[in-house]
């Protein structure tokens, strides 16, 4: 029973990592129909400039936050110069530019931090408060600041002008022109928020997974498979979907699988949900009338 | 008596095809100017090109200010308030935040609650309705809500695009009733397409014939009533 307990305190925890991964996901997928491959990298580049400003000797919280704002913004001008041009270029070439987004950002990490794994600290303290090794402070404070972090997204999205003219930019971008929403600005705010949140995941994941630069590779697969199993065009259903999928692959990994089939799970989850409820769980169906 | 709107040689095209054929027209400055003709005349590509939503060529003025080149959402912001074809509707949404959408353009939000209150004493019924998705409201609604959120942005120039379209006789009389009173009360001037030509010359002062991408000819709504011919070579009435 305590071991069960365990290793759903353990899925919740890679569960909110996999949540914000798929958030980031959806975040630009409702908007433009596309899938964000580059989303791990992203978020692992987000995650060596916090270390590098660890090092530098900043503060954990500050550099978290400065983290923050760095991928917010590179997110936003990766949306203005590289993709802002390619707005009415077949799909295929937005794929391969996210692929070579993804592959880029991976080159550079490698090059400028080198492939060796390093160790990334967590803000949290070592130890587990129940004392016989239930759950970590590290896992308690993911899910806590993930959880912080949605809160404030749904804040945002749900009380604020801009929050909603981005809901509306995503949902129909024709209408919300006329009503005088600079869609592309609203798209490029949605790249910014993304690799925000990916960089959240990003530093929250690496003191387990450790630092390197194909640390997310796996990682983004769950998420995805968190979207899906969510629906990919619902924000609220992505979130809970990561989660189901961190729970879902630790408790399967443990009790039927083993360890090593893990990710071949998260890519059964992907084909099956494509296959049998392409929607997704919580896919949102528009009431539409004409 | 001013123009609020002065178009010279608007052409519009639709990738390689042209659409629309070098027209000329005016809207006075408070007036309603209806644009009319048959199914594919170029009504719709006329409104979606003084907003900039297709490619075009020609010069559109607007109270003096050219708004040939400038982006959809900027022409938005000067005043011109598009209601598209289709009605627009952002389904997922509520109707509140369909209408609350326009905080997010207007920098002056104590007169933004003011058109709020406004949209309410000529739509009561959408306030009623606020919390609901507006995917589902009837036909008629969400043409009250296109109207609405139109009124939202406190144009000087709205551009109508079918009304009436497939909405049920009584509603359409009380829409023009409406449309009718914003004209004279909140002096927005109006361009207005319409299948419904007699309602619309009812409405209008001024009126364009269009077929085939071209003007074919235009006056005083009267001109058009009392000639025969015209209306049932052009109007089909
Ligand atoms: N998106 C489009 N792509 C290509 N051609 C188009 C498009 N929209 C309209 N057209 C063409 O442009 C011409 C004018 O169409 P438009 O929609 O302006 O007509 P309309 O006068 O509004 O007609 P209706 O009364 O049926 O709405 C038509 O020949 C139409 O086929
Ligand atoms: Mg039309």
């Amino acid at each position: 029973m305590e071991f069960l307990l365990q290793q759903i305190a353990s899925g919740l925890t890679s569960g909110a990592i996999y949540a914000c991964v798929a958030l980031g996901l959806v975040m630009i997928y409702v908007s433009t129909d596309h899938i964000n491959f580059a989303q791990g990298e992203m978020a692992m580049f987000a995650t060596y400039i916090a270390w590098a400003l660890i090092q530098a000797g900043i503060p954990y919280w500050i550099a978290f936050g400065l983290t923050i704002l760095i991928a917010f913004t590179g997110g936003l001008l990766i949306q203005r110069f590289i993709l802002k041009p390619l707005e009415h270029a077949p799909v295929l070439a937005l794929v391969v530019c996210f692929i070579a987004l993804l592959s880029i950002f991976n080159a550079i990490a490698g090059m400028l931090w080198s492939y060796t794994v390093k160790q990334f600290p967590s803000p949290f303290p070592i130890g587990d408060p129940t004392g016989h090794g239930l759950i970590s402070y590290h896992q308690i404070g993911v899910v806590a600041v993930t959880a912080i972090m949605l809160g404030v997204l749904t804040i945002f999205f749900r009380f604020t002008t801009l929050g909603l003219a981005m809901r509306a930019a995503a949902q129909n971008p024709a209408s919300a022109r006329l009503m005088g929403v600079r869609v592309s600005w609203m798209l490029a705010l949605g790249w910014g928020l993304a690799a925000a949140i990916g960089s959240v995941a990003g530093m929250m994941v690496a003191p387990i997974v450790f630092l390197d630069p194909n640390m997310m590779t796996g990682i983004l697969i769950y998420g995805f498979a968190g979207a899906l199993v969510g629906g990919i065009g619902n924000p609220g259903g992505a979130v809970v979907g990561g989660f189901v999928v961190g729970v879902l692959e630790n408790l399967v990994g443990t009790y039927l699988i083993g360890n090593e089939l893990k990710l071949t799970f998260a890519l059964i989850i992907v084909v099956g949900v494509l296959i049998l409820k392409p929607a997704g769980l919580f896919g949102r169906v528009n009431v539409k009338r004409v | 008596m001013t123009n609020i709107l002065e178009v010279k040689g608007l052409s519009a095209y639709y990738g390689p095809i042209r659409a629309l054929f070098d027209i000329d027209f005016t809207i006075a400055t408070g007036g309603v100017t209806a644009l009319l003709g048959a199914n594919g005349a170029g009504k719709t590509t006329t409104l979606r090109a003084l907003c900039n939503m297709i490619r075009r060529t020609g010069t559109s003025v607007m109270a003096g200010q050219d708004i040939s080149r400038k982006a959809t959402e900027d022409i938005v912001r000067m005043g011109v308030a598009h209601v598209p074809e289709g009605r627009g509707t952002f389904a997922g949404l509520t109707v509140e935040e369909n209408l609350r959408l326009a905080f997010h353009t207007r920098r002056d939000h104590a007169a933004a609650r003011r058109d709020l209150e406004l949209v309410f004493d000529y739509f009561p019924r959408l306030k009623e309705r606020l919390k609901q998705q507006a995917g589902t409201l009837s036909g008629g609604e969400q043409q009250m809500l296109a109207i609405s959120r139109a009124l939202m942005l406190a144009p000087r120039l709205m551009l109508l695009d079918e009304p009436s379209f497939g909405l049920a006789p009584l509603v359409v009389q009380e829409i023009f009733r409406i449309l009718r009173r914003i004209n004279e009360h909140e002096k927005v001037s109006m361009l207005i397409v319409e299948q419904n030509a007699a309602l619309a010359l009812e409405l209008a002062d001024h009126v364009y014939l269009l077929e085939t991408g071209r003007v074919v000819t235009s006056g005083p709504s009267s001109m058009v009533q009392n000639d025969e011919t015209l209306r049932k070579a052009y109007l089909g009435y």
